[in-house]
């Protein structure tokens, strides 16, 4: 009886050690056939399955092409940072992915994307098919950059014509005191309870990236910038609280702006708003996907309003260089597949395609002479990208920028909602988040 | 006892060594020290498999986050953090110290999680204790309650947390729609629950909520044990249900209300997913834990150096709590097992 029993339990012993050691063998990645490679696409469309379903006719001209299949993940704005992140800590990530492009130097200092130059560059056919101020975001400034430009985007303001009207407003507004001002007059109780159930003005209030576009925007406006020439965060100096203050008082102050706004985090949830009727104005970079997608006709596009009608230079910023990048992985096991699938995306018919589903601006100047691209929103928006854009700062620590600041404003936000915000409330948030900026740096 | 079920694979191992009868009949062909080393040797290989995956799931992570609390990682040195440069203890002065923005708010998050741990706890006691003892008697429906009462704890913690967001919505949200549209509760008020002072208020529902079916189960499982005739001895003496369940079952449950605390307080101090889930990746300040404030620190500023180095003081800081616990309360396994 023991003899058995004891080799059993040797026998079960080993077999477990073995088990262990073998999954251990196998847990790395799976070898991708050569032929295949995998993307990561940002959510250009109305949602992760509209985005999929406009890039396949691309994808499948790829492969068509060069027998190249491609395996496609949409990931949506609030996971993409962190999920590029894990691929970049880990080592482990797909072929090819689309950036938001104000990251593009804090990716680029990671080192794990492959710098564009020799085969690459040749690929996508030198930097003069792009457009100059999108190309200038593919990395620090004397670097080699590490992404090419995708789709081009810049921040104008849409509103709701049927609204406009009925409030008596025949222009959309140039400065900002029109602007707060039409806003007040578009805020009304239309039920009659006592309460505004339209609003001026809409934005998604915990979304952090679009939060702090607005801190750098309004900071700019106002005579500010977030960091000092010397390159030390200001996120607390004057013309920044003053800009930082003129955003979170459309809700604290003016009330032309749903407290329910705090908790949206969806760009797409304000749109809505919009569409609904629920609110008259927004500040977006490329929303006429969604209009579209819900035949939503009644809309006007407008620039951002400015302290002053014709102000220039920085005091003249209504967006930063706003788009999407492109990047290949270093750690690419299938480099020469993932090249080919670059240079495809920014080919003059591809941009065309592409940049005319998602309503964005083509980044190559041989794709933006297309018809498509000849609307008055078009033209609107490739005036502000042209002449009202600066681009956010291209330092490395522009990622934490972007969190610290979004985040401070998210949180102003929330205390709007649910009280009152001071002055000196906004001033110690962007301390608080000025401090955090300079620790980390 | 009812720890049975918390325990793992080597004492599982233990016992089978057990069975191994020890002195006896020689094996043939084999001399005694062979016998001998083969027979020490065999708790051992029984316990490797689960030692090698203990190292490699949890003490491997947990020694590569003691390193990275020492060196300074951000995304410069991300790709080849082997070569980061080592700092000593500066991740620690830079988030210890109270005078900065971190260190203040690394110290009132530790008082805020304790705080919420506490409540959690308690709650999810006081709930799993009565549900224990309201189905410890026999009444029909019992077993489609107890099915019922489960539900939370069987759902994936996900589904449960965001369909709870969802609830929790100031616009659209189900809570709102009872306390406000239906019962008035609130004036003409649509209160948030997701932002400001109310957020921490409605994470611990959510995690008391997710919570108390596990002190369910384990207090109904050691109410089980518990022999009926206590009771009706107790019943003749004239004890009241109060009395005893004071002097009854409380004291024949102690040991699995010990390690039941236990477990559950590490698990709500070490609490992620409900927070993130409902705020997303910045909690509001209301209602910023330990964990996720170690995530911002880690993620949201990409200074993991920094989040190591309270990831270490958090390990070291329930470390001593468990031990402390462990000695003082938990039953003495030879004497109450």
């Amino acid at each position: 009886m023991k003899n058995p029993l004891k080799a059993l339990s040797a026998f079960a012993a080993t077999a477990a050690v073995a088990l262990t050691l073998s999954a251990c063998g196998a847990g790395g990645s799976p070898q991708a056939s050569s032929d295949t490679i995998t993307y990561w696409a940002s959510d250009q469309g109305n949602s992760l399955d509209d985005t999929a379903a406009k890039l396949k006719p691309t994808l499948d001209r790829f492969t068509e092409k060069t027998g190249v299949k491609v395996q496609l993940e949409v990931i949506s704005w609030t996971d993409l940072y962190n999920r590029i992140l894990t691929a970049v800590t880990s080592g482990d990530g797909p072929d090819v992915l689309n950036i938001g492009n104000t990251w593009a130097v804090t990716l680029q200092e990671t080192g794990a994307f492959e710098p564009v130059e020799g085969e690459l560059l040749e690929a996508v056919g030198g930097k003069d098919r792009f457009l100059k101020t999108s190309w200038s975001t593919g990395g620090a400034e004397g670097k080699t950059p590490t992404s090419v430009p995708l789709y081009g985007l810049a921040y104008n303001m849409y509103y709701n014509t049927k609204l406009f009207k009925e409030a008596g407003i025949e222009k959309a507004p140039t400065t900002w005191d029109e602007f707060v001002a039409d806003a007040k007059k578009l805020t009304k109780d239309t039920n009659g309870d006592g309460k505004p159930d339209q609003w001026g003005f809409t934005a998604a209030g915990a979304s952090v990236s679009a939060n702090s576009h607005q801190a750098f925007i309004r900071g700019l406006q106002n005579g500010g910038s977030l960091f000092d020439d010397g390159g030390k965060p200001t996120f607390d100096s004057d013309p920044q609280v003053e800009g930082v203050k003129q955003f979170i008082d459309l809700m604290a102050t003016h009330k032309v702006m749903s407290p329910s706004d705090a908790e949206l985090s969806q760009g797409s949830q304000k749109v809505d708003n919009v569409i609904n009727g629920k609110a008259a104005m927004m500040f977006d970079q490329s929303p006429l996907k969604n209009f579209a997608a819900r035949d939503f006709k009644d809309w006007g596009v407008a620039p951002i309003p400015m302290m002053s009608a014709g102000a220039t230079g920085d005091l003249g910023t209504q967006s930063h260089v706003a788009g999407i990048n492109l990047s290949v992985f270093k750690n690419s096991d299938n480099k020469a597949n993932a090249i080919k699938l670059a240079a495809f995306l920014t080919s003059d018919e591809e941009q065309v395609a592409l940049n005319k589903a998602y309503s964005s601006l083509p980044v190559v100047t041989a794709a933006s002479s297309d018809a498509a691209f000849q609307t008055e929103e078009v033209k609107a928006k490739n005036d502000a990208l042209a002449n009202h854009s600066v681009p956010m700062p291209l330092i490395a620590k522009e990622g934490q920028m972007e969190t610290l600041t979004g985040t401070a404003i998210k949180n102003l936000f929330a205390k709007a909602a649910t009280g009152t915000v001071s002055e000196n409330d906004i001033r110690a948030a962007l301390k608080d988040a000025n401090n955090q900026m300079a620790a980390a740096q | 006892m009812s720890h049975s079920a918390l325990d793992s694979g080597p004492a599982a191992a233990g016992s089978t060594a057990a069975l191994d009868p020890g002195p006896g009949q020689p094996e043939a062909g084999s001399t005694p020290q062979l016998r001998k080393r083969r027979r020490s040797f065999l708790p051992y290989g029984l316990i490797l498999p689960a030692a090698i995956l203990e190292l490699l799931i949890h003490i491997g992570p947990m020694l590569l986050g003691i390193w990275i609390a020492f060196i300074s990682l951000t995304q410069l040195n991300l790709t080849n953090w082997l070569n980061a440069p080592f700092v000593g203890l500066q991740n620690f002065i830079n988030g210890l110290n109270p005078e900065s923005t971190i260190g203040q708010a690394f110290f009132s998050t530790v008082g805020r999680t304790l705080g919420y741990t506490i409540l959690v706890v308690g709650f999810s006691w006081v709930l799993g204790m009565a549900g224990a003892v309201f189905l410890s008697s026999n009444f029909k429906g019992r077993a489609l309650l107890r099915t019922f009462f489960l539900v939370p704890y069987a759902l994936p913690a996900y589904v449960g947390t965001i369909a709870w967001a969802f609830m929790f919505n100031q616009r659209d949200g189900a809570v709102n729609q009872i306390l406000v549209d239906t019962f008035r509760l609130f004036g003409d008020e649509r209160p948030f629950w997701l932002l400001g002072e109310n957020s921490f208020g409605a994470m611990v529902v959510v995690n008391v909520w997710q919570l108390w079916p596990f002190a369910f189960l384990m207090l109904m499982a050691a109410l089980q044990n518990v022999p009926t005739d206590v009771y009706e001895a107790a019943a003749i003496d004239g004890a009241t249900l109060w009395q005893q369940f004071r002097r009854i079952t409380l004291p024949m449950v102690r040991p699995a209300n010990g390690v039941l605390l236990m477990v559950m307080s590490l698990w709500t101090f070490n609490q992620f997913n409900i927070p993130f889930v409902l705020f997303g990746a910045s909690s509001p300040n209301e209602a910023t834990l330990i964990s996720p404030l170690i995530y911002q620190n880690s993620f949201g500023s990409w200074n993991f150096g920094l989040g190591g180095a309270m990831s270490v003081l958090l390990l070291i800081a329930l470390f001593i709590a468990s031990v402390f616990y462990i000695r003082m309360v938990l039953p003495k396994g030879a004497d109450n097992d």
